[in-house]
């Protein structure tokens, strides 16, 4: 938002209790998830969103299938090898604020699956703000992980989270980094270069610590 | 399925002679050069009519085993509902099975995955590529002396 | 447009359009049902070619089941095709049952019967959910979740989990139903018919619907028998095949149902066979509800069954049967078998191989939805790309069982 651009940047002094929480609780109180359904837990979030736990009456009412339009992207499965750059894609695509849920096992450490094939956890590849155990986690649980996360977003500051600056985000993908299907990398016998993602934003940094 | 199996082994003696019966299921133990032969045969005979391939299905007998490898084709009949197992073995160095997508095109996909997952080659395949795994992936991840964790922890770099 | 209003680097080319556009449709796409990635090659809107790209969900669960003992596999197998957990664990466990020679008494053959048809209707809830709601009906889709939330908690009842119950074993159940679960059963299967009603009046009959699904997705039954297809995509196409007539198992000879077959073969004959298909569960249900005799529900092994908990305590060799089995695992014979059942999605077959030890030496699953998609480039050629997304929806396809 450019009101917070300008009010971050010129009057570092000027205490925001009362646009912060007038701007957090607009924050919380529509938390569009985007669609990131993988596997057993994508069932659960569907059955969270139903109409016996109704997800929508928290807010999260549409799931947007463009990343460009969500607030929060679930991680709901599990993560393999191939689909990894995919999910940091679709994550650096979304525009601040955002903010990641992991839900279930597989997302939030691996899971059952030890093995060559999954990424065992997510927040090795994006910054997670909300973890849910449970293989698969019930419906309610992932309702009380979009309230946690309305809790966490209400003790956020409006100056925590600004745009980042346009060269940045430009840099933080390379295009074209979805896998090659022509079997050319494979028949070569040899890796591609690898894909360098920069980490995009600032406070990424700060949470990841 | 006695009958079929002796009238078989009757007909084609170079193909069917090795014969595993066991847990009420028979294996055809075929050799790799006469495969799609067998195959096309085992399709067309009006006995036998094995029109739908279920599966095939790659294994790894063991690092040290001779043969290494075996690729089984499980055989189903829609009309007769009987079922065959025929089996392949295949050493190491020379890990090459003639394809029998000409004979049934769903062996399209399946020759595919065993080729990701155990790296048989299938002579005369149109289309070879991993299926599965990444297409920059190295090894093949079923053997059995790949380790279970992979050879590296996951890093974006 | 003039060239002279146009700045210089641009110059005004007078060519038809005559080249086609690869686009890649997912695998972060609402409708594929999961992480799948379709390259589709386009001529305007119509489809020339779409060749799927999987592999974004493989878990390396063959792998993995090397590892573990048969019965620390059966909760991997929930997660392989989750959307039928209990017919993964049926396979499955009937492997190890035929491997081990194992005789099941008749009151767990029951309730497995019992139990994989009300999973079978489940996953047809799903199905429908989501490919009407791909079509755009989205009514339905919380119809028929808040129907299958009523089986969800009869398995939860009888296993303790919703979407992974892992409620077979090798040698029968793992425990015995749970009182009052007859009734609650009966009481949903009693209320089941009026809401398939419900969804043929809001689906059937609908013009939109009937537009969308009638005459896409054309794929005959010799082409289908070719490429593999089985379960209601093949019986779609006119063949009747049935894996539960073809080679019953688990005492489905005795249970009295239709096999609904289409001749059509598109997304519409497709979509009729599913919903009779649920009748039919529905049918099988009551019967084998209505067969339910006390008896035990564990085979009579005590080297691979755990023995009851009361026994393990009270008696010594039922307690060392228990820790060995728990610690070490219990031997199966070496060998091989192929093991199909009728999933919801068609023909599911487990390929079992032990080399004698308590861990498989190879299990590999044989998932309808991977055959079943690799005859999507068949079905989709000269359709429109909204058509794609309604095969997608007919196939039932599940990325679990696909990518394992």
């Amino acid at each position: 938002m450019g009101l917070e651009n300008v009010i971050a940047e010129a009057l570092p002094e000027v205490l925001t209790t009362r646009l912060d929480s007038l701007i957090n609780w607009a924050r919380k109180s529509s938390l569009w998830p985007a669609t990131f359904g993988l596997a057993c837990c994508a069932i659960e979030m569907m059955n969270a969103t139903t109409s016996r736990n109704d997800l929508a009456r928290f807010g999260a009412e549409v799931f947007r299938a463009s990343p460009r339009q969500a607030d929060v992207m679930i991680v709901s499965g599990r993560v393999s090898r191939k689909m990894a750059p995919v999910l940091r894609r679709i994550y650096d695509q979304m525009p601040e604020p955002k903010w990641v849920i992991s839900m279930g096992a597989c997302a939030t450490s691996g899971g059952v699956f030890d093995n060559y094939a999954i990424v065992q956890g997510v927040d090795k590849i994006v910054p997670v703000d909300v973890y849910i155990p449970g293989c698969p986690p019930r419906p309610e649980m992932l309702i009380h992980a979009v309230m946690m996360l309305q809790d966490k977003v209400s003790k956020e500051s409006v100056r925590d989270r600004r745009d980042i600056p346009e060269e940045e985000a430009r840099e933080a993908v390379v295009p074209g980094t979805l896998p090659v299907t022509d079997g050319s990398t494979a028949r070569q016998n040899t890796l591609p270069e690898s894909r360098p993602y920069t980490i995009a934003s600032r406070h990424e940094r700060r949470r990841s610590s | 399925m006695q009958p079929l199996v002796t009238a078989l082994q009757n007909e084609h003696p170079e193909w069917f002679s090795e014969v595993i019966e066991a847990f009420g299921e028979t294996t055809f133990v075929v050799p790799r050069d006469q495969l799609v032969d067998a195959c096309s045969f085992l399709k067309t005979s009006p006995e036998a009519h094995f029109d739908f391939l279920a599966d095939i299905c790659g294994a790894d007998r063991g690092v040290e085993e001779e043969p290494r490898f075996e690729v089984n084709y499980h055989l189903f009949s829609t009309t007769k509902y009987h079922r065959i197992r025929l089996k392949v073995l295949l050493n190491e160095e020379d890990a090459h099975v003639p394809s029998v997508t000409g004979v049934w095109r769903t062996a399209n996909w399946h020759e595919r995955e065993t080729f990701d997952l155990f790296g048989v080659i299938f002579d005369g395949h149109p289309d070879l590529r991993r299926i599965l795994l990444p297409d920059d992936w190295q090894g093949h991840a079923l053997r059995k002396d790949f380790p279970l964790r992979g050879y590296e922890p996951y890093s974006l770099k | 447009m003039s060239s002279a209003t146009l700045p210089p680097q641009f110059e005004v080319v007078d060519r038809p359009l005559d080249t086609q556009m690869t686009i890649s449709m997912g695998p972060q796409h609402p409708s594929t049902h999961g992480v799948l990635r379709l390259e589709l090659v386009l001529d305007g809107e119509m489809v020339v070619k779409a060749t799927p790209d999987i592999g974004y969900l493989h878990t390396g669960m063959e792998k993995l089941f090397e590892y573990k003992k048969y019965q620390q596999g059966i909760v991997i197998t929930d997660r392989m095709d989750y959307l039928n957990p209990l017919g993964n664990n049926l396979a499955y466990v009937m492997a190890g049952e035929k491997l081990l020679g194992l005789e099941i008494p008749e009151r767990a053959q029951t309730i497995r019967v019992l139990m994989c048809e009300l999973q079978r209707i489940a996953s047809h809830l799903v199905w429908l959910g989501t490919h009407a709601l791909d079509i755009g009906a989205m009514t339905v889709f919380f119809y028929c979740f808040r129907e299958r939330e009523k089986i969800l908690n009869m398995i939860e009842a009888a296993s303790g989990g919703r979407l992974t119950p892992s409620y077979f074993r090798i040698g029968g159940l793992m425990m015995d139903l749970p009182a009052g679960f007859e009734n609650r059963c009966k009481q949903f299967l009693n209320d089941f018919l009026r809401a398939v009603d419900e969804f043929h009046k809001l689906l059937s009959g609908n013009k939109i619907f009937q537009r969308r699904t009638q005459g896409i997705g054309l794929i005959s039954a010799e082409s289908a028998i070719d490429w593999g297809l089985s379960g209601p995509c093949l019986r779609g196409s006119g063949v009747n095949l049935d894996i539960r007539r073809a080679n019953p198992y688990s005492g489905y000879e005795n249970y009295d149902f239709e096999v609904p077959t289409e001749p059509d073969g598109d997304v519409w004959a497709r979509y009729m066979v599913r919903m009779r298909e649920m009748k039919e569960s529905h049918k099988i249900a009551v019967q084998a509800l209505g067969r339910l005799k006390p008896g035990p529900v564990k085979a009579d092994a005590p080297k691979v069954v755990l023995p009851d908990r009361e026994a393990m305590k009270s008696h010594m060799d039922a307690l060392i049967h228990h820790f060995l089995i728990v610690a070490e695992g219990f031997d199966v014979p070496a060998g091989e078998v192929y093991l199909p059942i009728e999933s919801s999605k068609g023909e599911l077959g487990v390929y079992m191989k032990s080399d004698g030890g308590p861990k498989p030496s190879r299990v590999h699953f044989r998932g309808p939805s991977f055959v079943n998609l690799s005859a999507l480039p068949v079905m989709s050629e000269g359709e429109m790309v909204a058509d794609i997304v309604a095969i997608i929806g007919s196939l039932d396809i599940v990325l679990g069982e696909i990518d394992r």
